[in-house]
């Protein structure tokens, strides 16, 4: 087994950072925007994001949660996973610009997971997708509108985000 | 989950989690589109062999909401003289494909029968055996009382330290029997309240105290009542004299209804004898949780079926069976 | 000319090893190193030789419900379990209470030639309880009936049983009664008590079973007659019997083979093989029927032996019908209840199970002492072997027994009816005395 560490905690909010600011610049300011973590890892990413946007543009930004496990089409595939809980801010999506944030974007089932349950809460004006880590290997037409961190990797390697608020540290690794 | 049968097998971690569970399927009742597309593809029969509409109707909208296929069986005549056996009826409904077999049967342990006998593989949910048990009631009553007492804050709860009472016709009620054992597991307390020929002749190994008078056990200030459903059939098996009687004495009357300390709620697993164990200014009363269990029936069955349905089969015996 | 045997080294009620000659369907002559030019040899090495045993309750099903078992095919059961007379329940179909039908099934029996088949007469016209059958005519018939029983029933009206207990005594007669007050058990599944709390099973109190019992010693008494207990299954009864013995009540009672060994913890799990009438009850019911059987409370050891087909089984419990089949199961069942626990002797044995029924049955042909000039009917059984008691034990129609999969010890090895072989070496015969 060899991992090594590919982001460091200062690499992270570095990159956290970058992502709040391309938001605001491609979204033209803070209006109408609506930061939606996907559990587990996204959700203290998508406030960490929803916390800098509001610092950068000096405006309050809407965060939650939408839990994607009842929307995920390799379920009996798995042991039953217990979902998480869904919160969609006060005000809703519809009409909205909702900006979905995860850790590690790999296949893309999540993401399209996440547009299914979107779907069913509301009609957002638009859906972006931004994340931590894109380590390739799409199976499904889906792209990130912002990345932490491109990381090529081979389709057997294990890539770990770790983050204080679920894991205690920040990093992040790829091994095998 | 591979069978519920009965909440007397239920750990506290397995309770929890369906309660837990159904929490999230109660949220998605708040939104626009009510539906999720989980359980798609997959079919589920409703095999009753007593009439019921209430408790199908509840899992039939528990499916659909989880987007699975529902098949309504009535089957009239259990007995090998009367109908087709349950043996035939089950492998019948294997052949159709049913991934789950939600099945209400008027003898205490047919559910267990067909789970246990190789006839089906599919998952078995009880939906009420005979006197015997009646799980998703249990679970959606516990769910009631833990949403009333601990609100928004009630995911990953327990009942400890709450004082439930159950009144009725103890020894024919299988709502009863099931209550008894998950709210121990969850850590309340539990008391029986009925006439002597009500409780069953030895319930000494229950974890339970039993009381004959309601009076009695109201001074003591439960959290939550539960009033059973008392079936006016057992007066002519001399269980008790008159209707007036019963009513009188372990009726839930507008005096008792004030006794009850202020937050105290009060539930009822219906249909209500309204006037008999239950007034109808108690049944009306804001204590009342009668409507929000028929709700919370729907996200508890829909939890159930999710944990029995949508994650790998695995044979090995786990929690909840 | 009819076989002739010579059996080498049986061990006579568990005693010391001894030679046993049979020739034209007698016992010629016992004792050691003995020979018989031309007589079959039998290895009886370690073997206990019993009288041939005798079942006092017994259901062959036949006339009536032939699917479940036939005279034929119950006898070859009760030959496999080393009996060589049974005594048939009449609630058949038509209902064993006339003559009639009574010389049918002793004639049905002779037919089939694997063991004595002794009619038991219904007490009462269709085991209705509301009129007396016709006891005097069965008597005097050719299957000279003199057990009486509505089993399957009570006699639960006392006018009826007392004119019952008096009218038998003409012949010598005897009621045997099924106690259980119906009631006190009307839709009953299961012994009443914490298991059946938790179940949600309808109750069978014990004292359905006492308060019958108790009124009918006292009946029994106050007419001067006979009168005996089928199925005793509570300690409760137990201490009725005892107590009308004691007062000189001229009562007698069974008790089953799964009640010796079988409780009411086996119905958790709702398998309708232990569902039974009287039901399988506690530990405290069980320990006193054994201590019953030993002291002589209890006089007698009587299978009740219940085939049903597999559709009355394999269903959910309320729907299952009430019984086990017992007959080849039996020996080995009280070897483990009562023998190997040191309670009952193998001569203890051969009174319970072959003596003491034959003479309260009045059949004196049968649980005769294996002694010169006796009827050649006994059993040669082995105690050693411990194994699984499997679906191949069993010789009858049915097959719903307890005690599949369930580790027995003990080997029926052979049987002999009158001098004719029905077992041999383990293995029933397909027809008496036919070897392959």
């Amino acid at each position: 087994m060899s991992t090594r560490t590919v982001l460091h905690e200062a690499d992270i909010a570095r990159a956290l950072t970058r992502i709040s600011h391309e938001i605001l610049e491609s979204n033209r300011g803070p209006a109408e925007l609506v930061i939606l973590g996907i559990p587990r890892r996204g959700v203290p990413l998508a406030a960490r994001i929803g916390a800098l946007l509001a610092d950068i543009s000096g405006v309050p930004v809407p965060v939650g949660a939408v839990d994607v496990t009842m929307y995920r089409d390799d379920l009996h595939r798995n042991p039953t996973r217990a979902p998480q809980p869904t919160e969609i801010p006060v005000g809703g999506i519809d009409g909205r610009t909702v900006v979905l944030v995860d850790d590690v974007l790999f296949s893309g089932r999540s993401i399209r997971a996440a547009l299914d349950a979107l779907q069913d809460i509301g009609r957002p004006a638009a859906v972006r997708l931004a994340t931590l880590i894109d380590r390739g290997h799409r199976e499904l037409p889906i792209r990130p509108d912002f990345v932490g961190k491109n990381l090529p990797s081979a389709r057997d390697e294990r890539v770990n985000v770790r983050l204080r608020e679920t894991d205690g540290i920040e990093e992040v690794t790829i091994g095998s | 989950m591979r069978h519920l049968l009965d909440t007397k097998g239920l750990t506290r971690t397995a309770a929890l989690r369906i309660l837990d569970v159904a929490e999230d399927m109660a949220a998605t009742q708040h939104r626009e589109v009510r539906k999720l597309p989980t359980l798609r593809g997959k079919t589920v029969v409703n095999l009753f062999f007593e009439d019921s509409t209430r408790t199908r109707i509840s899992f039939e909208a528990a499916a659909k909401r989880l987007s699975a296929d529902v098949i309504n069986f009535s089957a009239k005549g259990s007995s090998v003289s009367k109908g087709e056996s349950l043996q035939d009826t089950a492998q019948t409904l294997q052949a159709m494909g049913a991934d789950a077999v939600v099945i209400r049967h008027g003898a205490s342990g047919a559910p267990h029968t067909l789970a246990t006998s190789g006839w089906i593989s599919a998952g078995v949910v009880n939906a009420g055996d005979g006197t015997h048990a009646h799980p998703t009631q249990a679970l959606l009553d516990a769910f009631t009382v833990r949403k009333r007492f601990f609100g928004d804050d009630s995911r990953g709860h327990d009942l400890a330290g709450l004082r439930v009472t159950i009144v009725g016709d103890v020894l024919h009620s299988r709502v009863a029997r099931s209550n008894v054992w998950l709210l121990t597991t969850l850590g309340a307390e539990v008391t029986l309240v009925a006439p002597p020929t009500l409780v069953p002749q030895d319930v000494s190994a229950w974890p339970v105290r039993v009381l004959y008078d309601l009076d009695e056990a109201i001074a003591d200030g439960p959290d939550a009542l539960m009033m059973l459903r008392i079936q006016l059939e057992r007066m002519s098996a001399a269980y008790f004299p008159t209707e007036r009687e019963y009513s009188r004495t372990w009726g839930l009357d507008a005096a008792r209804l004030a006794a009850l300390p202020a937050d105290s709620i009060v539930l009822h697993p219906g249909p209500m004898n309204r006037g008999m164990e239950i007034s109808a200014a108690a049944a009306d009363s804001p204590r009342s949780t009668v409507l929000e269990q028929v709700a919370n029936g729907v996200s508890v069955r829909m939890a159930v079926l999710y944990l029995l349905l949508a994650g790998e089969r695995i044979e090995a015996e786990e929690d909840g069976r | 000319m009819s076989e002739s045997f010579l059996i080498r080294g049986a061990r006579p009620s568990g005693g010391a090893a001894t030679d046993i000659v049979i020739a034209d369907g007698r016992i010629v002559e016992t004792g050691t190193a003995l020979s018989a030019a031309g007589a079959t040899v039998v290895d009886a090495d370690g073997l206990i030789a019993l009288p041939g045993l005798v079942d006092l309750h017994t259901h062959l099903r036949e006339p009536g419900y032939e699917a479940s078992e036939t005279i034929l095919t119950g006898s070859r059961a009760a030959a496999a379990g080393g009996f060589t007379t049974v005594f048939a329940m009449p609630n058949t179909s038509p209902v064993a209470d006339t003559a009639g039908v009574v010389e049918q099934e002793l004639a049905l029996g002779e037919a089939a030639g694997f063991a004595h088949v002794q009619p038991i007469g219904a007490v009462t016209i269709g085991q209705n309880g509301e009129r007396l059958a016709e006891l005097g005519a069965m008597a005097s018939s050719r299957a000279r009936v003199r057990v009486f029983s509505d089993d399957g029933f009570c006699v639960f009206d006392p006018l009826i049983m007392r004119r019952a207990l008096e009218y038998v005594k003409s012949f010598d007669g005897v009621v045997a009664q099924h106690a259980q007050d119906p009631r006190l058990t009307e839709g009953a599944q299961m012994n009443e008590g914490t298991v059946s709390a938790e179940l949600g099973l309808a109750g069978w109190p014990a004292v359905a079973e006492e308060s019958i019992i108790a009124r009918d010693v006292l009946l029994a008494e106050h007419v001067g007659s006979r009168l005996h207990v089928c199925h005793l299954s509570t300690a409760g009864s137990v201490d009725i019997i005892r107590w009308a013995k004691k007062r000189g009540v001229d009562v007698t009672a069974e008790v089953t083979p799964h009640h010796l060994l079988l409780t009411e913890e086996l119905v958790r799990g709702y398998d309708a093989r232990f569902k039974v009438n009287p039901p399988l009850r506690r530990d405290e019911d069980v320990l006193a029927v054994r201590e019953g059987l030993a002291d002589g409370t209890i006089d007698i050891v009587a299978t009740d032996h219940a085939p049903h087909p597999a559709e009355a089984k394999s269903c959910e419990w309320a729907a299952a019908a009430n019984g086990m089949v017992g007959l080849e199961s039996a020996l080995r069942v009280v070897q483990q209840a009562v023998v190997d626990t040191g309670m009952l002797t193998w001569d203890d044995v051969a009174r319970v199970m072959s003596a003491a029924p034959a003479r309260i049955g009045r059949l004196s042909g049968a649980g005769t002492p294996l002694a010169a000039g006796r009827p050649a009917s006994l059993t040669l059984y082995d105690p050693r072997p411990v194994r699984r008691f499997t679906d191949a034990d069993l010789h009858g129609r049915s097959v719903n027994s307890p005690y599949l999969d369930r580790e027995l010890p003990g080997e029926v090895r052979w049987t002999f009816f009158g001098g004719v072989v029905t077992m041999a070496e383990g293995a029933v015969l397909s027809a008496p005395g036919v070897r392959a």
